[in-house]
């Protein structure tokens, strides 16, 4: 895959696939727009986060690289979680999400696998972990998944799922979200991260939102509204872009001796 | 006054959380029919003839396997090269046990730079409820000579460095990876 610029970068060596010979080597990873490992707020993170710093470095062919992912997989009703587990419609407030995945320097990212699932609009997930109280919904599974296209845009049919308690603290309660996972071209820029909704006053409440320090970065997991996107007599549309990490577009890129 | 510096942010992780199944492998938790295969379920090499089987969990704090994460692997074929179409995996720990369980071709070396190879790696990747930005590490093979991997070779506290190591341990290869504390696996930044 060529990148935007058309640019051949001459790498110190050799052995990159066809797919990625055009592609330079990662941005570093800005941990300061991530949520903290450790955060306490959201008692799970306790056990199951490092405690050691972890082992800085550039990226290297092994993560520039990444598994390339075809249309041809994605079967008609993959991105439309509205129809696709049953053929009958779920229930719930009928809502479009779509957006655009580019990188840190606002290239188009085309060929992103974004991978979702979500609750039901009650609030109950298809999974036989949840044990709460609201209904399944008979013709809700609750997963999607589409491939961005030349211009990095991609588009799912859902319903707006509900907001759900879960035990952390005696009454803490998610905002409504929608999981997104995404495969960028290489697999250093691989991420999982939750979409939430404008306007839901669970929002600033949510400890897990809270294990991002600074709300000013949180918010943009937010999607606005997009009226423009709305169809008519349809459905709602929110839009959720999404930054991948960037890369290095140079004609020289050699390692130095030692590094 | 300068120009300003239009690098935008990478977007946040958030954590992967309990139902991390409903959306990556559906069929493995019986949401069946949507897709016709959980993506990454096959072996990344399903044509090789000569394959290695490869075992562990991811461990937490308090030495408690995880029974509700996600690992991915992706790693170049025999030959040392990255080939778009194989070479990844994806396996959802077991319900019960915590065990993953990849069966793949033992990776060739790669290059790092025109002198310097990488010792034989899968790059591997973990997502999960509580681990609020997905864990990147590597395994290697302790019956390779991994002397002079760069990676490898930046790890200051040299007894860390079996924790990126697989060990044989009969017909298969043994690797558990630990999120904290005793034994704690190198992750990386990279
Ligand atoms: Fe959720």
């Amino acid at each position: 895959m060529p990148d935007e610029t058309g640019t051949r970068i001459t790498r110190g060596y050799t052995g990159y696939p066809e797919t990625h010979a055009a592609m330079g080597s990662l941005y570093q990873r800005d941990f300061g727009q991530h949520p903290l490992p450790y955060s306490p707020g959201y008692k799970t993170t306790v056990a199951r986060s490092p405690s050691l710093p972890l082992l800085s470095m550039p990226s290297t062919i092994t993560e520039e690289t990444g598994p390339v992912f075809g249309h041809e997989m994605l079967a008609d009703l993959d991105n439309d979680l509205t129809c696709n587990f049953t053929g009958r419609p779920a229930i719930g407030e009928r809502i479009i999400v779509h957006g655009r995945v580019t990188d840190q320097e606002r290239r188009p990212q085309r060929g992103v696998l974004i991978e979702v699932w979500q609750a039901n609009a009650g609030g109950r997930y298809r999974h036989r972990k949840d044990g709460y109280l609201a209904p399944l919904d008979p013709d809700f599974g609750g997963c999607g998944r589409c491939i961005t296209d030349d211009e990095g845009r991609y588009e799912f049919h859902t319903i707006k799922p509900g907001a759900y308690p879960w035990p952390n603290g005696t009454n803490d309660w998610r905002p409504a979200h929608i999981h997104f996972s995404i495969f960028g071209t290489g697999f250093g820029q691989r991420l999982i991260t939750q979409m939430y909704f404008e306007g839901d006053p669970l929002i600033p409440r949510c400890p897990i939102i809270a294990t991002i320090p600074d709300p000013k970065v949180a918010e943009r997991l937010v999607a606005p509204l997009d009226m423009a996107m709305a169809m008519p007599m349809d459905s709602l549309a929110y839009r959720f872009d999404i930054v991948l990490r960037g890369r290095r577009q140079t004609t020289f890129e050699n390692r130095m001796e030692g590094l | 006054m300068v120009q300003k510096l239009e690098t935008f942010h990478e977007t946040p992780s958030q954590t992967a959380g309990p139902y991390v199944h409903i959306g990556c492998t559906p069929n493995f938790i019986g949401v069946e029919g949507i897709y016709s295969a959980d993506l990454g379920a096959a072996d990344p090499f399903p044509d090789a003839g000569d394959t290695i089987t490869l075992v562990g969990r991811v461990i937490d704090g308090t030495g408690t396997p995880l029974r509700d994460c996600m690992v991915e692997f992706w790693q170049a074929d025999g030959g040392g090269r990255y080939r778009p179409g194989q070479g990844f995996a994806r396996r959802p720990a077991d319900a019960e046990t915590g065990e993953w369980r990849l069966v793949t071709v033992k990776p060739g070396r790669v290059p790092f730079s025109d002198k310097v190879m990488q010792a034989p790696h899968i790059a591997v990747w973990i997502a999960a409820r509580g681990i609020n930005l997905g864990l990147h590490t590597r395994i290697y093979f302790e019956d390779e000579d991994n002397d002079g991997d760069p990676l490898l070779g930046r790890i200051e506290l040299r007894h860390r460095v079996p924790t990126l190591v697989a060990r044989r341990d009969g017909g298969v290869y043994r690797h558990d990876i630990v999120l904290k504390g005793e034994g704690e696996t190198v992750f990386l930044d990279i």
